[in-house]
């Protein structure tokens, strides 16, 4: 019996990333970016696009709000809680990495 | 034209008819192409090409059996060279070492893996291929190995319904990121074979607490798609996310379709890439236009609130059952003739009582078909 793989939960210190079979590509026929994945294709918002670029595998998620708060001259708390949201659900259906 | 034309997104290539597996649900049509009719490397990367360019982003290779075409490295490199995601649909069965790392090597995304069965009697049966388990196996390892994610497909039917949980354990033995849990769709031959596949209405509840359970208990683990029994459903699934909206199909000879059943609406002619270009077929083919939007649509779908959202479900399910492809998808609980539905089920069940038919597919393979008629 294989040790059963674990669900994989937000924390200040993850450091996520883009699976090497989940990618962010322009696509010039639509003019948008688009997140390609198996079988599922994303047309990510401004702001999500913003956060997924940031998962570069060496960022924290408290970097990458902290980041985001500045770029978008908002509170932290309130980014720290939507980009935790984001990223937690984004994980479980494991398109992110933690 | 109520909706504006969109590029399309998706796209399968059945690149051959040729398949170790004879499952008597493939959904491959009841004529299969010799590989004499297949197209050459130099057109389906011309094709690809195409592809490309109309703003297909991602593409299916599947088959038949795509491995078996010699050229599928190629293939892949040159939709990896235009950014397209590649999938690849395999049946995993007979694949030489070393070649799923060069698929790998060429920029192969993913690779979906089907299993007739989670036990080795039940695949080997069903694909009526002596260890056709083991070599699956072999195959999803292979897969990771080379750094592939994996997708397990399998198709549920009367005779593997009851593995369905065996399938997830399956499915995490082998580290796959998703499972279809995919209820055949009763067209091609499994249409033929239906009153020998049709699972009982206690089974198909049964499966599906069985899988919502999972897909909440599994969340962040694995992802489990549930492609539910049209035959037991209220409304209709959006067959191809609507007919010709933002998905084809090209056959392995280059004939160019909606969907994979398309062919068994006679009133409709399909067309070849080259001499027709991908880009006027998707614009200006009749048959493209024929179900496109909400125009073709009579009641109840044309003042349906969920014209929109279903499509008016599969055409081709309306043509087999209702005898007309421009009606209701029989599916849906609309339909005038909604309760023929639950007349074939009850039919089949009634049919699989008798020991002597429960078990006698008619396997696919070329000639089949004709050769019992």
């Amino acid at each position: 019996m294989m040790a059963l793989r674990e669900r994989a939960v937000v924390q200040p210190r993850s450091t996520p990333s883009l699976p090497k079979h989940v990618r962010i590509q322009y696509d010039a026929v639509r003019q948008a970016f688009a997140v390609l994945s198996p079988e599922k294709i994303f047309w990510p918002n401004d702001v999500s696009l913003d956060i997924l670029r940031r998962c570069d595998g060496r960022s924290t998620v408290g970097d990458i709000i902290a980041g985001l708060a500045a770029d978008y001259e908002a509170e932290q708390e309130a980014v720290a809680t939507d980009v935790i949201a984001f990223l937690q659900e984004w994980s479980d259906k494991l398109l992110v990495r933690l | 034209m109520s909706t504006p034309l969109l590029p399309p997104i998706g796209m399968l290539a059945e690149l051959t008819h040729r398949c170790p597996l004879q499952c008597p649900y493939c959904s491959n049509p009841l004529e299969l192409l010799k590989a004499n009719r297949e197209l050459d490397t130099e057109t389906w990367l011309a094709l690809f090409s195409e592809a490309a360019d109309l703003g297909v982003l991602q593409v299916h290779l599947s088959g038949g059996e795509p491995t078996l075409r010699r050229d599928l490295e190629q293939l892949i490199a040159g939709l990896a060279g235009r950014g397209v995601y590649t999938n690849l649909i395999t049946a995993g069965v007979g694949i030489v070492e070393g070649r799923i790392e060069a698929f790998a090597e060429a920029g192969l995304d993913h690779l979906q893996l089907s299993f007739q069965g989670a036990r080795p009697a039940t695949t080997d049966r069903i694909g009526n291929h002596k260890g056709a388990h083991e070599k699956k196996l072999e195959t999803a390892r292979r897969a990771r190995a080379a750094g592939l994610p994996l997708t397990i497909n399998a198709p549920i039917h009367r005779h593997n319904i009851e593995e369905v949980p065996e399938f997830i354990d399956l499915a995490l033995s082998l580290g796959a990121e998703r499972l279809e849990i995919a209820n055949v769709q009763y067209a091609g031959w499994a249409l033929t074979n239906r009153d020998q596949l049709m699972p009982e209405r206690e089974a198909v509840d049964r499966q599906a607490e069985i899988v919502a359970e999972a897909q909440e208990r599994l969340a962040g683990i694995i992802n489990i798609d549930f492609v539910t029994p049209d035959y037991f459903a209220t409304y209709p699934k959006p067959c191809m996310g609507g007919w010709a909206r933002d998905a084809f199909m090209v056959t392995p000879d280059g004939t160019v379709l909606p969907c994979h059943a398309a062919q068994t609406i006679p009133s409709l002619s399909f067309e070849r890439f080259e001499p027709r270009r991908l880009s006027s077929i998707w614009a200006d083919s009749p048959a493209f236009n024929a179900f496109r939007g909400t125009d073709w649509m009579q009641e109840p779908c044309r003042n349906c609130d969920r014209r929109e959202i279903d499509w008016g479900g599969c055409r081709c399910q309306a043509m087999a059952i209702a005898g007309d492809a421009a009606a209701t998808d029989p599916a849906c609980a609309k339909s005038p003739i909604h309760a023929r539905m639950a007349m074939l089920i009850d039919e089949a069940k009634r049919i699989a009582a008798v020991p002597s038919r429960e078990e006698t597919f008619v396997y696919r393979r070329i000639g089949a078909v004709t050769e019992s008629a």
